[in-house]
C-alpha cells in the first residue's frame, strides 16, 4: 500500500470546513478562552452566507471589542462608549438598505449606554444588536459590571457583590423584550459546538429581520472571561453553565413577525 | 436669487437646512432653539428631499447620531443651547477626532448650570478653547442677523466637508428669536450615492466594496506615537484653517481711534453705539469677528497700530477679550464690557462703558 501524501489530501474536494474571507487575518488581541473569537467567526460567516458584506456596517463600541474592526473584513464605526445605538439609528436611517448592526459588551450596553439602548430598541430601529454579556468590564481589568452576579467578587467588588453596596444584577434584555419596538429578543452562548450552532442561526435571524423591516433584533450572548474571572478557559464555561444560565436562562424571549405598530395594538391591549 | 420671507433666527437655520441639502437633523428640546426641530417636524422634508429628521432621547444621543451619519458621508446637523452642548462635548471631541464633518448649532443661553432661557454669549470658551477632551478645534461661525443663520448653515456644511471637521454656529438666543427679513437660498438637492462617492468615498462607512479596502471611522490609536502623527496633521489642518478662513467685518475703522471688537448679537448693538459715540465727535470703530475660530487675529494686530485702545464687548464676564489681548499683544490697552447671566446690554450703556474706557485707559 502506497504511503498517502499530505499534499494528496489537501485538495478542493475534500474541503470541509474554512475560515469566512470577512474574518480578516489579523491576531486577535482577546485571552484564551474569550468568548469574543467565536463571536466574531459568527457574525463573520453570517455576513458571508446572506452575500452582504459591501451592504453591512458595524458599530463597535468601547470595550474589549473596540477593536472588532480589525477583524471583521466591512466598514465599521468605532463608537464612544454607550452610544453605538445612537451612531446605528441614524446610520440604518440615511442608509436603510443596508444591514447596521451594533457589537456590544454588558458595560457598554448595560451601564452607560442604557439610555441609548432602550431608546434605539423603543423606536423599533431595523438594526441587530450583538450583546456579549460576560457579566464584568474586561478591557479595564476585572471591574463590577451592571450584569455581575450576586457575590461575585470583581475588581471594584472585591468581597463581593452585594446589593446593598452595589445593587442588583440587572437583566436588561428582559427590560428590552418589553419593548414593543423589537422582533427579537433570544439569549445565546458559544461555550460548546451546539450553542455556537444555535447562536449563529440567531443572529442569522437577527441580520434576515432586517430585510422585513419588523423592528430591533436584539441577540445576547452569555460569555466567559477567564481574565477577569480569574478561571482557566474550561472551568469559566462550567462556571458559566452553573452560574450564569442560572440567572440569565436561554433562549428566546420574543420572536415576533408582527411589525412595531401591530406589535404596539396588544401591547396596550 | 431666492424668495424673501419673514422669519425668526431659528426657523431660519430650519429653511436653510432643507434647502441646502441636508440629509439628516438630530435633535433634542431645549429653550431657546426648540423652533428648529418644530419647523422641520412641521415641514416633513422626509417626504420631500428625503431629509430624516428625528427627536433623539438625549443630546447625549443626538450627537452620537452625527457621528453615525457623517461617518455615512450625509450631510447632518443638530441644534441645541448650552447645557445641551455641554453635554454633546464628548461627541464632538470624537467628531473632530475622527475627522467627521458636521454641522453643531449653539443658541447660547446664560449659564452656569441651568442657567436662564435669555441669550447669552457665555459659551466662547467653550466654542473656541476645545471644550471637550483632547488637542481640538471646531470651525466657528458667529451670525449676527437671520440672514446670517440661513446662509450659514450651507458656509458650515461646505467649510466642514472642505476641512473633514465640524463646524459650529455660535449664535445666541437673540438671534434665535428675533424675526427679520430673510433672502433664502434656491433649494439643492441631497448629493446622491455618487456624488457622495466623489466627495467622502475614501473614507465614508458605505459599505465594503471589492474595489476597495474597508473603512473604520475612530478616534482610537493605542500606539501613542501614532496618536502624536495623527495630532501633527490635525494641527496642521488647523493652521490652514487659520490661514485661509478668517473671517470678518468692518465698521467705520478707517478713521476710527477707539474699536469695538464684538461678534452676534453684541456687533448689532456695538453697530448702533459706534453711530451714537459718532454723533458724540468720538471716533469709534468696530470689528465684529464672523469666525470666532479661526480668529481674526491678524487683522486685529494691524488695526492696534491705529486705534487707542480696544472695548471687547461680550454677553460673557470676559471670554473674547482674551483673543483681543492676545493679537494686541500689550500695543495698546484691551479692556471688557459685558453684560451676563441673560442680560442684554443696550447701545447707551455700551458707549459709557466706550467713555469711560478712553477717559481712564483701561
Amino acid at each position: 500500500m502506497a504511503a498517502i501524501e499530505i499534499k494528496d489530501i489537501i485538495k478542493k474536494e475534500n474541503l470541509v470546513y474554512g475560515k469566512t474571507k470577512i474574518l480578516t487575518d489579523n491576531i486577535m488581541h482577546y485571552c484564551p478562552g474569550c468568548s469574543h473569537g467565536v463571536i466574531h467567526k459568527i457574525v463573520a460567516e453570517v455576513i458571508e452566507e446572506l452575500g452582504i458584506q459591501e451592504k453591512t456596517i458595524g458599530v463597535s463600541p468601547v470595550g474589549c471589542s473596540v477593536l472588532a474592526y480589525n477583524y471583521l473584513d466591512i466598514d465599521w464605526q468605532q463608537a464612544a462608549h454607550g452610544r453605538a445605538p445612537a451612531l446605528a439609528t441614524a446610520t440604518k436611517r440615511l442608509l436603510p438598505d443596508h444591514y447596521v448592526f451594533t457589537y456590544q459588551g454588558d458595560g457598554d450596553l448595560a451601564s452607560i449606554g442604557t439610555a441609548e439602548i432602550l431608546h434605539a430598541c423603543n423606536r423599533g430601529e431595523n438594526i441587530t444588536v450583538i450583546f456579549v454579556n460576560n457579566a464584568i468590564y474586561g478591557m479595564t481589568g476585572g471591574q463590577m459590571a451592571p450584569t455581575t452576579l450576586m457575590g461575585m467578587a470583581t475588581a471594584t467588588s472585591p468581597y463581593g457583590r452585594e446589593a446593598a453596596l452595589h445593587g442588583y444584577p440587572l437583566k436588561i434584555t428582559e427590560l428590552i423584550a418589553q419593548l414593543p419596538g423589537v422582533a427579537y429578543v433570544t439569549r445565546q452562548s458559544v461555550q460548546t459546538p451546539a450553542a455556537v450552532r444555535k447562536a449563529k442561526k440567531a443572529i442569522k435571524k437577527g441580520f434576515e429581520n432586517q430585510d422585513k423591516k419588523i423592528g430591533t433584533s436584539f441577540i445576547e450572548i452569555v460569555s466567559t472571561c477567564s481574565s477577569g474571572w480569574k478561571l482557566s478557559p474550561v472551568d469559566s464555561n462550567r462556571w458559566m453553565e452553573e452560574h450564569m444560565f442560572k440567572f440569565y436562562p436561554l433562549g428566546d424571549l420574543k420572536d415576533s413577525e408582527r411589525n412595531s405598530e401591530e406589535e404596539y395594538k396588544k401591547y396596550i391591549e | 436669487m431666492g424668495e424673501l420671507k419673514l422669519m425668526k433666527g431659528n426657523e431660519a437655520i430650519a429653511e436653510a437646512a432643507m434647502r441646502c441639502g441636508c440629509d439628516g437633523y438630530f435633535g433634542y428640546p431645549i429653550t431657546p432653539q426648540s423652533e428648529i426641530m418644530e419647523t422641520l417636524m412641521l415641514a416633513k422634508p422626509w417626504e420631500t428631499t428625503g431629509m430624516v429628521v428625528l427627536q433623539a432621547e438625549s443630546e447625549v444621543a443626538s450627537i452620537n447620531m452625527l457621528y453615525g451619519g457623517a461617518s455615512c458621508g450625509k450631510k447632518v446637523m443638530t441644534s441645541s443651547s448650552s447645557p445641551g452642548i455641554s453635554l454633546m462635548l464628548e461627541g464632538i471631541s470624537y467628531l473632530a477626532g475622527a475627522e467627521l464633518p458636521c454641522l453643531i448649532v449653539n443658541v447660547v443661553r446664560g449659564g452656569p448650570g441651568l442657567g436662564t432661557i435669555q441669550p447669552s454669549q457665555a459659551d466662547y470658551f467653550q466654542t473656541t478653547k476645545g471644550g471637550g477632551h483632547g488637542d481640538y478645534q471646531v470651525i466657528a461661525l458667529a451670525p449676527a442677523s437671520v440672514q446670517e443663520m440661513n446662509d450659514f448653515v450651507g458656509l458650515g456644511f461646505d467649510l466642514a466637508f472642505k476641512y473633514r471637521i465640524p463646524s459650529l454656529i455660535l449664535t445666541d438666543g437673540v438671534i434665535g428669536q428675533m424675526m427679520e427679513k430673510v433672502i433664502v437660498a434656491e433649494s439643492k438637492p441631497r448629493w446622491t450615492d455618487a456624488e457622495i462617492k466623489k466627495i467622502s468615498g475614501t473614507w465614508a462607512t458605505t459599505g465594503k466594496t471589492k474595489d476597495r479596502e474597508r473603512h473604520v471611522i475612530t478616534s482610537l490609536n493605542l500606539e501613542s506615537e501614532k496618536q502624536e502623527i495623527h495630532n501633527h496633521h490635525l494641527q496642521a489642518k488647523y493652521r490652514e484653517i487659520e490661514v485661509n478662513e478668517v473671517r470678518f467685518e468692518e465698521f467705520q475703522t478707517k478713521d476710527a481711534e477707539y474699536l469695538y471688537v464684538a461678534y452676534g448679537s453684541s456687533a448689532r448693538i456695538c453697530q448702533k453705539s459706534v453711530q451714537l459715540a459718532r454723533a458724540k465727535g468720538i471716533k469709534v470703530g468696530l470689528l465684529r469677528p464672523i469666525t470666532v475660530w479661526p480668529y481674526p487675529t491678524v487683522r486685529l494686530s494691524e488695526l492696534a497700530n491705529q486705534v487707542k485702545g480696544m472695548l471687547a464687548v461680550e454677553m460673557s464676564a470676559g471670554q473674547m477679550v482674551y483673543d483681543v489681548r492676545l493679537a494686541a499683544n500689550g500695543k495698546i490697552p484691551v479692556s471688557h464690557f459685558g453684560r451676563y447671566g441673560g442680560v442684554i446690554p443696550s447701545p447707551d450703556e455700551v458707549l459709557v462703558a466706550m467713555e469711560k474706557f478712553i477717559k481712564e485707559g483701561k
